[in-house]
């Protein structure tokens, strides 16, 4: 921050950033040692936040390299989107170490604020500016939405951290504390806007449309991820995931979210509203494996989202790389015929594409495996057939998206030069798809002793 | 580690066609042409070498912990029925590799990649005898398949890779979920995670879960075999398809869903195959007329070649469920000489479709003449196919009909009518294509000596197959007995 007020330069921003993540990420280690620890009442800093911390703090570096390349030539000022992401990272952090109502929301609102900046950042183009503000008005309506509801659950169980929620929870069957129930649904809704499920979703594709491509792989990772961490903890720490209804209305929810994300790509032409629809699906995915709970729910909700880091980072990766010079690569005619003219990004993006759809040797088709066998392992034997057949109903648009990549080009286009940063980025993450496609096992480790105190 | 060779070598071979097919297309078919012919002899020379233990037992050669957590192990193992199916696969790779030398000009290298992928997949396959790692070559087997009809089929070829895609993934599913469902019910029973095969045979299991768990695999390997009515992908993608593309699916694609029946359905969930036999068993004899009645009724050359699959299946289908000796020898019998003769019929399909660019039987008719090689070849896979005594199908098809009578008199006689029913459509596709009067004055090119001797080799195995079929049975005898002692483990 202080660098750019001093003197702009976009390299030396970039390389601040990214190197400061990179310390950050290095000093997990020497965290871990002294670990878990409660810093404040508001913030539990244990294996599971490490974890978690780590993965956004990947994300971001990642973020930084596929930005340089794409703001380099957006002209105008550039500094402050690294300045936005830096503290968006910091509300991230916050969010998945969160053991109290209030840390939560303040991570929330940190990333949330800065995530209005970074969505309508290249302001002098109508699309951005209209997806950062049907963003800033949703997000803040639903910021709104979640406090109210924390404020009931306050009222109701007398503590704000997810410990004392849980003591003060009224027992089942009990009448008295009926403002819980409108408590409950306020919290889902806050959390369910933030993560684009149904029927709070009609933001996304909007907003990853209009969004510049590494933005929309910010908000699709880093933000949906540490919102997923904070909801898996805050229900599972406060027992109000098998509370009564809500139990049911996370069903719905998947269900739903499941059903529309893949019918509603079905249509779609833009490569960025299909990724969108798609994300929703999968975060419906992801509550099969938070509904399944119990020891392999927490494990295959990590590993899930770890693989869904690197696929939609790797897909967004390449929509970013791909666009240049004020021309957004995001339909469907950018992508003709693609693996013949650069046969690399090509291939890249199918094996991001076949992660997505859960094929065999890409992370996605393990994630898929942990989240059925969590759902068979709790016996969600609607929810996982739900999945399969919602999977196959998706699998129509990814190979649309493959279909067109390989059809055979008309003509030989010279093809620009890529910015070096973003192949490098691309580079990595192809290579962790596909090792954790074939090698979980030390990861598939890792999980189980983060996942071991929730659930 | 030999049988890690069967897979690695195709898969390897894939890349190095693709890296160096950019620079000259040759270099890739012949590294595709010679990684088939080595595996072919690895095949033919692990058949020769357990010729007199005739597998009693199973090839056990390769246990990798995978996933110790999970109880994932990279177990590969051989018995005699994956040997015959491997020794098929490489035979009609190196076929589908001769067949693609001229046809395929566009990216040869890309496609020789997916060629030998899907080699390497069905490999897997045939080989995995732990669960996940099934599943996994499973999966796998489809993305290569599916790029091989999209970039190189003919003119439909995305609706039918798509519909082929979906209808295997969603089945594919299914099982999955099937399988977790056993591994579940294992541990609940046993408190062992493990993905085994042979650990998971004889899990205990109540009737109705194991029914569920059945169908959830009987799906995944009924779309594939194909079972009507999960059969209508099938036409779409065999008529889409290069030809390459063509023999593999029909060659050996379908018969990795009849090999998943022999070796899981039945063996792992014996009281619930043995209560859904009939079902099963009539679904196969609607197979085989319903496949028969579309097969006669096509104009299209090659979609009725892939009718007649569904045909031919429905004989496999009957045989496996019927479960005595004579039955399952029959099935595989025929699984082995459907293979070669369809495989045949589409390679013949192909030359004529390169030929003269079409494959409408109404602008055929009086190729006799013109290409008397290529006709004698046709009519000699036509009688293979409709069962012509002495030729390969016709053993399968008999041996199935006879341990199908042991079980079930009018099963017998409807799967006789369908003998019959296939006489209509080979001959149909003969006259309608060969014979007749040469009203266009073809000038085609007959077989070139590659082409040729293709079809020599094919018929030279039927007839083997047809007339001394003992060494094959031989072989894939012990391991059709283990298979039913393991499922006779919990009969009452």
């Amino acid at each position: 921050m202080l660098a750019v007020a001093i003197h702009r330069r976009h390299v030396v921003t970039a390389i601040l950033s990214y190197t400061g993540l990179g310390v950050a990420f290095a000093s997990l280690w020497t965290a871990q040692a002294v670990t878990p620890r409660q810093v404040t009442p508001l913030l539990t800093v244990d294996g599971y936040a490490l974890f978690y911390m780590g993965l956004i703090l990947a994300a971001s570096m990642a973020f930084v390299l596929l930005a340089y390349g794409y703001f380099e030539n957006s002209g105008g000022h550039r500094d402050e989107l690294y300045i936005l992401m830096l503290v968006a990272t910091l509300g991230s952090l916050v969010l998945v170490a969160s053991s109290h109502l209030v840390s939560l929301f303040l991570g929330l609102e940190l990333l949330s604020v800065s995530l209005y900046g970074m969505i309508s950042y290249l302001h002098t183009r109508p699309l951005p500016l209209e997806a950062g503000l049907k963003y800033l008005v949703l997000a803040a309506a639903s910021a709104a939405f979640l406090l109210f509801g924390m404020a009931l659950v306050y009222f109701v169980t007398g503590a704000m951290d997810f410990a004392g929620i849980a003591a003060g929870l009224p027992a089942a069957g009990t009448d008295e504390h009926w403002l819980l129930w409108p408590g409950m649904a306020l919290i889902v809704t806050g959390f369910g806007f933030k993560l684009a499920l149904v029927p709070f979703h009609l933001w996304t594709p909007d907003v990853y449309e209009g969004a510049p491509a590494p933005v929309t792989a910010f908000v699709a990772t880093v933000s949906k991820g540490a919102m997923f961490a904070a909801l898996l903890r805050f229900f599972y720490a406060s027992g109000a995931h098998a509370y009564g209804p809500v139990f049911v209305v996370f069903d719905v929810i998947a269900i739903a979210s499941m059903f529309a994300g893949n019918i509603l790509a079905l249509m779609q032409t833009n490569v960025k509203r299909i990724l969108a629809y798609s994300s929703i699906a999968h975060l419906g995915y992801l509550l099969v494996a938070f509904q399944a709970a119990g020891v392999l729910g927490a494990q295959a909700v990590t590993f899930y989202l770890v693989a869904y880091f690197v696929t939609i980072m790797g897909a967004f990766g390449v929509v970013t790389v791909l666009s240049h010079d004020g021309h957004e690569a995001d339909s469907l005619e950018d992508y003709r015929g693609l693996f013949w003219r650069r046969p690399a990004l090509g291939a890249i993006f199918t094996g991001m594409l076949l992660s997505l759809a859960g094929i065999p040797l890409t992370a996605g088709f393990i994630g898929k495996f942990y989240v059925v066998a969590a759902g068979a392992s709790s016996a969600l034997w609607a929810l996982i057939v739900i999945l399969a057949v919602s999977s196959a109903i998706g699998l129509y648009y990814y190979l649309r998206v493959l279909v067109v990549m390989y059809d055979r080009p008309a003509e030989a286009v010279a093809q620009p030069a890529l910015v070096p940063a973003g192949g490098v980025a691309l580079g990595v993450l192809a290579v962790l798809l596909v090792w954790l496609g074939v090698f979980p096992g030390p990861l598939l480790a890792a999980i189980r002793q983060v996942a071991a105190g929730l659930g | 580690m030999i049988l890690l060779w069967l897979i690695l070598l195709p898969f390897a071979a894939g890349v190095a066609a693709w890296i160096a097919g950019r620079r000259s297309p040759m270099a890739a078919r012949w590294i595709a042409l010679v990684t088939m012919v080595a595996g072919f002899l690895i095949t033919v020379w692990l058949w020769s070498a357990n010729r007199q233990s005739g597998f009693r037992i199973w090839f056990d050669d390769l246990n990798w912990s995978w996933l110790p957590a999970w109880g994932i192990h990279f177990h590969l193992a051989m018995d005699g029925l994956s040997v015959l199916l491997l020794a098929l696969l490489f035979f009609l790779g190196l076929v589908s590799v001769l067949v693609s030398w001229t046809e395929i000009q566009y990216q040869v290298g890309f496609f020789h990649l997916n060629l030998l992928w899907i080699v390497a997949g069905i490999a897997g396959v045939f080989l995995a005898v732990d669960l996940f790692l099934f599943y996994f070559a499973w999966e796998l087997m489809l993305i290569p398949m599916y790029f091989l009809i999209a970039i190189w089929g003919h003119e439909n070829r995305r609706y039918a890779a798509v519909k082929f895609f979906i209808f295997t993934q969603l089945s594919g599913l299914l099982m999955l979920i099937a399988i977790l469902s056993l591994y579940f019910a294992h541990h609940t029973a046993t408190g062992v995670y493990t993905f085994e095969y042979g650990e998971l045979l004889g899990t205990p299991l109540a009737p109705a879960t194991e029914m569920w768990i059945m169908l959830g695999f009987f799906t995944a390997f009924a779309v594939k075999l194909p079972v009507v009515p999960l059969h209508t992908w099938l036409p779409d993608a065999h008529t889409e398809a290069p030809t390459a593309g063509s023999v593999i699916l029909a060659g050996l694609l379908l018969k990795t869903g009849a090999y998943g029946m022999i070796r899981f359905v039945v063996p792992l969930f014996p009281d619930a195959a043995h209560r859904f036999a009939p079902v099963a068993m009539w679904l196969g004899v609607v197979g085989i007329l319903y496949g028969a009645f579309l097969a006669f009724s096509q104009n299209d050359l090659k979609r009725l070649v892939a009718c007649t699959s569904v045909s031919h299946l429905g004989f496999v289908l009957l045989g496996i469920f019927a479960w005595n000796s004579l039955a399952l020898e029959g099935a595989v019998v025929t699984m082995i000489a459907h293979g070669i003769s369809t495989g045949a019929l589409f390679v013949i399909v192909g030359a004529l479709q390169e030929r003269i660019h079409t494959r409408d039987m109404g602008q055929m008719g009086g190729l006799w003449a013109a290409v008397p090689r290529l006709s004698g070849a046709a009519l000699f896979f036509a009688l293979a196919s409709l069962g012509l005594p002495g030729l390969g199908d016709f053993v399968g098809e008999f041996l199935v009909l006879l341990g199908t009578y042991a079980v079930s008199v009018p099963m017998a006689a409807w799967g006789t009518i369908g003998v019959l029913a296939a006489t209509f459509y080979a001959l149909r596709m003969v006259q309608g294509a060969f014979f007749g009067p040469d009203t266009r004055g073809w000038r085609i090119a007959d077989l070139a000596p590659r082409e040729g001797f293709t079809m020599a080799v094919m018929i030279g195995v039927l007839l083997w197959l047809g007339l001394y079929p003992r060494p094959v049975l031989e072989m894939f005898r012990p391991s059709m007995t283990n298979v039913q002692t393991y499922a006779s483990r919990r009969l009452p």
